[in-house]
């Protein structure tokens, strides 16, 4: 019964990252590049941009869920089950959402990484 | 890329590394937190050890953001991938655990899809990005042609574009 939680978990954590990623990254896409921006009109400016932002709301939102979702299956499964498991699938979730969703040109290089990396966290868990 | 942008990428990697680390360490001196006793939540905030982690991982998230700002969700992620690698060296020789093939292996799979998307580009989402410094009448135009796989929904196009242009 235990796992069958911890598993819930796991993919609510996924779910929840993968959407929170997306909104944050369309967030700050739309802000534009803080360094410039930073430079040009002040911390503050950029701060209230960003809080200002709905995207990020939502995004913020989402992480939270995501969050809270982790301090529960981590208190029902091992972290080295749950850590490594929300992180590699939601590597493999980011790379079709952000294609889908934010038309990133996820080309054979970035797939390629994400599946290393969903990989390698995997077996680090090993 | 500056060596700004290398720090946040760092900082991205070090501090979500470093909070994930003590969140762990504090919710196991917690203990489990039932669905019936959701006040354990609370409780576990109060774990100094949650505490610091969450506080790291604010500081994560600034540089997450920052990072979001110029550079591809996929070009980020795998960099916050490189906190697992420093997590397992640190393990290794720092604290002296004893880490084996399987985990070297899951290390070496880690770098190397790093260091794949690493030498590729920072930015490819160009539709959104370069495309609102042009003229506006062209943006949607533009946008649709930037993503060729895009399915043409206008809701996808013309928030990026409409707000893109603001600043600029």
């Amino acid at each position: 019964m235990k796992s069958v939680y911890t598993w819930c978990g796991i993919l609510v954590i996924v779910f929840a990252s993968v959407v929170g990623d997306v909104l944050l990254a369309r967030a700050m896409k739309q802000v534009g590049d803080v360094h410039e921006f930073w430079r040009r009109a002040g911390l503050w400016v950029v701060v209230s941009r960003v809080l200002g932002n709905p995207n990020f709301f939502l995004g913020v939102t989402a992480m939270a869920v995501a969050f809270f979702g982790l301090l529960f299956a981590l208190s029902w499964g091992d972290v080295s089950l749950v850590a490594p498991a929300a992180a590699s699938l939601t590597f493999i979730g980011n790379a079709f959402a952000a294609k889908i969703f934010l038309h990133e040109e996820v080309d054979r290089r970035r797939w390629i990484a994400a599946v290393l990396v969903a990989g390698g966290v995997a077996l680090l868990a090993a | 890329m500056t060596l700004r942008k290398y720090l946040v990428l760092a900082g991205v990697t070090v501090f979500a590394a470093a909070g994930d680390s003590m969140l762990s360490h504090g919710m196991k001196q917690t203990g489990s937190i039932s669905v019936h006793h959701l006040e354990g939540i609370i409780l576990a905030v109060l774990n100094p050890w949650v505490a610091l982690g969450i506080v790291l991982l604010l500081a994560f998230f600034a540089s997450y953001m920052n990072a979001l700002s110029w550079a591809d969700l996929t070009y980020v992620l795998p960099a916050t991938s490189l906190g697992y690698v420093l997590l397992a060296l640190a393990a290794t020789f720092v604290l002296h655990e004893q880490v084996g093939p399987l985990r070297w292996l899951g290390i070496a799979l880690i770098s190397g899809g790093v260091g794949f998307v690493a030498g590729g580009p920072a930015l490819t989402a160009h539709s959104e990005e370069e495309r609102p410094r042009s003229k506006s009448p062209l943006l949607a135009k533009n946008a649709s042609q930037g993503a060729p796989k895009a399915t043409g929904v206008p809701t996808e196009e013309d928030l990026p574009a409409a707000s893109g242009g603001l600043p600029r």
